[in-house]
């Protein structure tokens, strides 16, 4: 979470994307020049196979107001199956993130190909729209003791 | 078997021996035809030609009335009834926005689960009672299947056939004992709603495809669409040339009706502008032949059980019969 | 404490106009464990990478950030440029700052925020990186060329030439593809046969090649350098070594009315057959599903039906028990050289296909595709060359030809376009016209493709001075009028319908791959497009490959190809396998995973998950003998360090170099505060 100096909420938005695809399309997004939303930043992995739920809830932890996971398209994985395993961990982990107190909308997954420069932006754009009209995430800060 | 029924506008005017034959047959066949209440304009012609949201809210009217009353099948004799709605309910799984925007427009329950039948799919379930209730009555006749080009096409959305090279109408007329004879235009166009302001382009498309027919040896046209019928029908004096012998255009319930053994009469087949009265005379005789060879059959048959009973007698006891 | 060097690239204007990159500089020098920091103008040129390297020696740096492009970009440059200088390449990461911040954002104010924001997480993660040590494999120096048409021909012929041994695997009986059945090739009219059969020879006698015809692919397992491949030997009911090709056994053969795949169904063949007369190897086969004994031993006939081939046979090579044997073979690297098949016009098509109805093909018996116009073309052909009607024999004085069946014609199924037919359809009407001199070919095209050397003048010359007809537009429809078949069209340059009469159609087919290719490339692990035609691992730079190391594309298994094409992919191809035979032992990035054994638990949850295969077990004994545990192993040589084995531990005791937990959690923490 931080704000500006007019004190309007902006959100802190972490994305974990892959290597291949989503990494690749958001530096398309770049040389395409599609202007987009700087709430955003990216940790680069080499396959969505790779991250851990638990990446999710230290952002989380850590103050981001929402996540965003990202990677190849089902079939196109470079790994071949690896976005399979993280479609399925993240499936399950999406009934979880209600009961550990994070609301599931704060959480984007996606399919972003090396040619998808735009759908990039849209997501990225989507998803900062959306955890702005929810507001900060504070219950883990709250959990802490800290204002 | 029920299934819904929506006859649209032509099966209640130009086309009503359509509607008649269709329900005499659907009877011999044990089908309950269960005619959609209150239903309206199915939004061809006019309708598809002002508006594509008018040409989709007014099928999905229709649609949601007999989802309404029951229904799971709906089947639409007229190629463009069924055109309309099929594709109606084919844009709205296809197009979410569309789906609210009509449900919108509705104001009544709507879940687009009616599917959209005509009559060729449904003769075609029909095919082993048709063999077995028609025993290959017209056997003989040479009829040519003209589909047209509304009833197999767009391929997407219309799938139960191939869109170039159909083949169930000449299955269902095959159950019949007919033989439908191979030809090059059975999907090419007649001219459709252009009968009335192109009437030209009308008779020379209708021509070709008489003449095509002709040349395969037809003796008669059968169709499943009510403008081609009556293109091809009532404009057929000025299609044909003087010293060429008219060609019967009926609709496919009027052959399966034939083939069930069903009278003209109550087919309203005395509606056609071109005579059917020869068609139905050949019926009577392929039918005369047919119960001839059957007949024939069925007294061999009981000679040469006489023959094996006599034989019976002096060999083996219960080995001759077998 | 550590000692980061950070290097903050304007990229001319590119990052500096939108970020402030001497502030960027500046605030991450009071990061701790930043040991210098500085901005410059262009970091990958050569004085900006000497600033790195000055940097490293002056300052003693033990880890390296520069913040500029896409590491896609230059993370390598920088690698290289900070191992020159004795660091280890893995302690050097980039920044995306130009990107995935200045490119995409105006505000300079947020972006600088940004880009500091970005470049602190890296610095953090960079503190945990340790050095890594590129991974050496061993690699076997044998390569395996998958299809024997003119691109696994020449693909192998190079490979065999540069001294290394080939093992070749054709599906067919004999090896040449589907150029052995051309008449002539564009743009040169020369005779296919002329040019390939003394390759075919060749490849057959070449003393680096192993030719195994006849014979599929069944498994492969292993990585780069280290495939082990299972190849089905089918059973020709043949002993290739006895038999000396001397073909009494297809004369013998009664049966002699099966339908030739070589002719394209317009001739025919015996049940014991060699393809074609040059066949390479001249062995033949019994096709079982026509042969009179085979058929009878399936019905279970106790007597054999027929056995003529046998009887004529001096040398006793026919051998009716022969059963499918399995040949395993070490590889280092393969070459799919698979080729394509045409679409088939008739009604039933693959799904996603819808087929030409309105063509009748397989019910007009004059309406032919290309493949079939060429076989009657064909000196070689079922007419010995002479090119007439399939129906009645005549000659057609009037013969039409119908482009992109198939292509460029997303309703029925295929988009793409086919690339070879605007020049083979030029060289048919070229070839008729040579044939037929008072007959006339039409043309119906939507656009000519002529774009390759010589080809233009090639089309040209089809117009000009064989008075080919071309007419800009799609045909609807093809019927029969008697012998004659109507041709329904449109020339959409006039805007006028036609319908014209012609003896013979001649539909210029699509190109797709083989059947089955699909289920190849899964052995293979190589991915595939929603046409079925390999991926290649880049577009542009890297043509040949494909994603999986060690496996590399020629011809038209990779999109549709011409024979120049297809014999420069192949070379290609070869000189990718040379290359990296040229080595003892194979190269590769570090990044892969790693097991903690005194961690793991021997769930194998990874083995489960590693789409490699990559995980072995390995027991871990005391020092007496006695089994401990058995735990996960990574073999490095095969895992490609996707890191799902990594997110599935439970125990997390397995790790991927590069990306650890400990760097990627000091990533986030350092992002978001």
């Amino acid at each position: 979470m931080a704000e500006t100096s007019n004190g309007a909420f902006e959100p802190k938005v972490t994305a974990f994307v892959c290597n291949w695809c989503t990494y690749t399309g958001a530096d398309l997004a770049g040389t395409s020049r599609l202007q987009m939303s700087p709430n955003v930043r990216i940790i680069r992995l080499p396959c969505t196979g790779r991250i851990d739920p638990l990446f999710i809830v230290k952002a989380f932890e850590r103050g981001a107001d929402g996540v965003i996971v990202s990677g190849c398209h089902p079939a196109d994985c470079h790994y071949t199956s690896g976005n399979y395993h993280a479609r399925r961990r993240f499936a399950l982990f999406l009934e979880l993130a209600g009961f550990m107190g994070i609301d599931p909308k704060r959480i984007t997954f996606s399919w972003v190909s090396a040619s998808e420069g735009g759908k990039w932006r849209d997501v990225v754009n989507d998803t900062v729209t959306r955890v702005r009209e929810l507001g900060p995430f504070t219950a883990y800060r709250e959990l802490a003791g800290k204002p | 078997m029920r299934i819904g029924y929506y006859p649209g506008c032509s099966l209640h005017a130009t086309s009503r021996e359509f509607d008649e034959s269709l329900r005499a047959t659907a009877v011999a066949l044990d089908v309950e035809l269960a005619e959609i209440d209150d239903w309206s304009c199915c939004g061809a012609t006019s309708g598809h030609a002002t508006s594509h949201l008018l040409s989709v809210a007014l099928p999905a009217r229709n649609l949601a009335l007999a989802e309404e009353q029951g229904m799971q099948e709906v089947l639409a004799p007229c190629a463009a009834c069924y055109n309309r709605l099929a594709s109606a309910s084919h844009s709205l799984r296809e197009d979410a926005g569309l789906e609210i925007k009509i449900k919108e427009i509705l104001a009544r329950p709507f879940a687009n689960t009616v599917r959209v039948r005509n009559v060729m799919e449904l003769y075609r379930s029909l095919i082993p009672q048709i063999t077995e209730k028609s025993a290959g009555r017209l056997k003989g006749m040479k009829v040519a299947c003209y589909y047209g080009c509304l009833l197999v096409r767009p391929p997407g959305v219309l799938a139960f056939d191939d869109a170039e090279q159909p083949t169930s109408m000449d299955e269902i007329c095959r159950a019949t004992g007919a033989t439908s004879v191979d030809w090059n235009l059975k999907v090419e166009c007649c001219g459709g709603a252009f009968s009335l302001s192109r009437t030209a382009s009308v008779i020379r498309l209708g021509r070709a495809i008489l003449e095509d027919a002709r040349k395969a040896g037809a003796e008669a046209l059968i169709v499943a669409c009510p403008m081609c019928h009556s293109n091809l029908d009532f404009r057929q004096s000025a299609m044909t040339q003087s010293g060429e012998t008219p060609m019967p255009v009926l609709f496919l319930s009027e052959l399966v009706g034939m083939g069930l053994g069903l009278s003209a009469r109550d087919m309203g087949m005395k509606r056609h502008f071109v005579n059917t009265g020869p068609i139905e005379k050949r019926a009577t005789e392929t039918a005369a032949q047919v119960a001839a060879e059957a007949a024939a059959k069925a007294a061999k048959a009981a000679e040469t059980a006489a023959k094996a009973t006599a034989q019976a007698g002096t060999a083996p006891a219960g080995k001759g019969v077998a | 404490m550590a000692r980061i060097g950070v290097f903050v690239c304007h990229c001319g204007e590119n990052i500096g106009r939108t970020v402030d990159c001497a502030r960027v500089a500046n605030e991450l020098r009071d990061l701790p464990g930043v040991a210098h920091s500085v901005d410059y103008k262009y970091m990958c040129s050569d004085p900006g990478q000497s600033i790195v390297k000055q940097a490293i020696r002056e300052k003693n740096l033990d880890g390296v950030i520069v913040a500029a492009c896409s590491p896609h970009m230059h993370e390598k440059t920088f690698r290289r440029a900070v191992a020159s200088e004795g660091l280890n390449p893995f302690l050097a990461e980039m920044a995306n700052i130009r990107e995935h911040c200045s490119w995409i954002h105006e505000d300079r104010e947020k972006a600088t925020d940004k880009a500091i924001e970005v470049c602190r997480s890296i610095v953090e993660k960079v503190k945990h990186n340790v050095p890594l040590e590129t991974i050496r494999i061993p690699v076997t120096k044998r390569a395996l060329v998958i299809g024997a048409g003119i691109a696994g021909i020449q693909a192998a012929l190079d490979i065999a030439d540069g001294g290394v041994e080939v093992v070749v695997v054709e599906k067919d009986p004999s090896i040449g593809g589907h150029m052995s059945q051309l008449s002539e090739t564009f743009p040169t009219l020369d005779c296919s046969q002329c040019i390939l059969t003394p390759r075919m020879v060749e490849l057959y006698q070449h003393p680096n090649v192993k030719l195994i015809t006849y014979a599929e692919v069944e498994e492969v397992s292993g990585y780069i350098g280290n495939f082990k491949v299972k190849i089905r030997q089918k059973a020709r009911s043949v002993d290739a070594d006895k038999c000396n090709g001397c073909g009494a056994c297809a004369k013998a053969c009664p049966n002699k009315k099966v339908p030739s795949e070589f002719d394209t169904g317009l001739g025919t063949r015996t049940a014991i057959y060699v393809p074609f007369p040059q066949a390479v190897p001249n062995i033949p086969v019994i096709d079982r599903a026509a042969c009179a004994l085979f058929r009878g031993r399936a019905k279970g006939l106790k007597k054999e039906a027929c056995a003529k081939c046998r009887e004529a046979c001096s040398r006793e090579a026919i051998d009716y028990d022969q059963q499918d044997t399995f040949i395993m073979q070490d590889i280092g690297a393969i070459v799919v050289a698979t080729g394509y098949q045409l679409y088939s016009i008739g009604k039933d098509q693959p799904a996603g296909l819808t087929g030409y109805g309105e063509y009748g093909y397989g019910t007009i018996p004059d309406v032919i595709d290309g493949m079939q116009f060429e076989r009657l073309a064909s000196a070689s052909g079922p007419t010995g060359g002479r090119i007439v009607r399939p129906s009645d024999g005549k000659e057609p004085k009037r013969i039409v030809f119908l482009q992109c069946i198939g292509s460029r014609d997303p309703a029925k199924g295929i988009e793409y376009c086919s690339k070879i037919c605007c020049m083979y359809v030029a060289k048919h009407t070229m070839l008729y016209k040579h044939k037929v001199h008072d007959g006339q070919a039409t043309v119906f095209y939507m656009d000519i493709r002529a774009a390759g050397k010589g080809y233009e003048e090639f089309t040209r010359r089809a117009i000009e001075e064989d008075g080919a007809r071309y007419i800009r537009g799609r045909v609807s429809r093809l019927y029969r009028d008697g012998e004659v078949i109507k041709v329904q069209a449109f020339d959409t340059l006039s805007g006028e319908p036609i319908l014209m009469d012609a003896d013979m159609v001649v539909l210029a087919t699509a190109m797709r791959p083989q059947p089955g290719i699909q289920l190849l490339a899964q052995t293979l692990s190589a991915s595939y497009d929603q046409h079925g035609f390999f991926n290649e691992a880049h577009p542009k730079l890297r043509p040949v490959e494909t994603n999986t190391a060690g496996i590399f594309l020629a011809g038209a298994c990779q999109s549709p190809r011409d024979i120049p094409d297809s014999v420069a992919m192949a070379s290609a191809t070869a000189a990718k396998v040379l290359g990296m035979f040229s080595k003892d032992q194979l190269e590769r990035e570090p990044t892969v995973a790693r097991v903690d054994v005194s961690l793991c638990a021997g769930c194998f949850h990874c083995e489960r998950v590693c789409p490699y295969g990559a995980i072995t077990h390995l027991e871990i004994r005391d020092r007496k003998g006695n089994l401990v545990k058995v735990v996960a192993d990574v073999n490095p040589g095969v895992c490609q360090g996707c890191g799902t084995c990594q997110a599935t531990c439970p125990s997390k005791s397995v790790e991927l170099s590069g990306f650890t937990d400990e760097q990627i959690y000091a990533a986030i923490n350092a992002l978001v505060l």
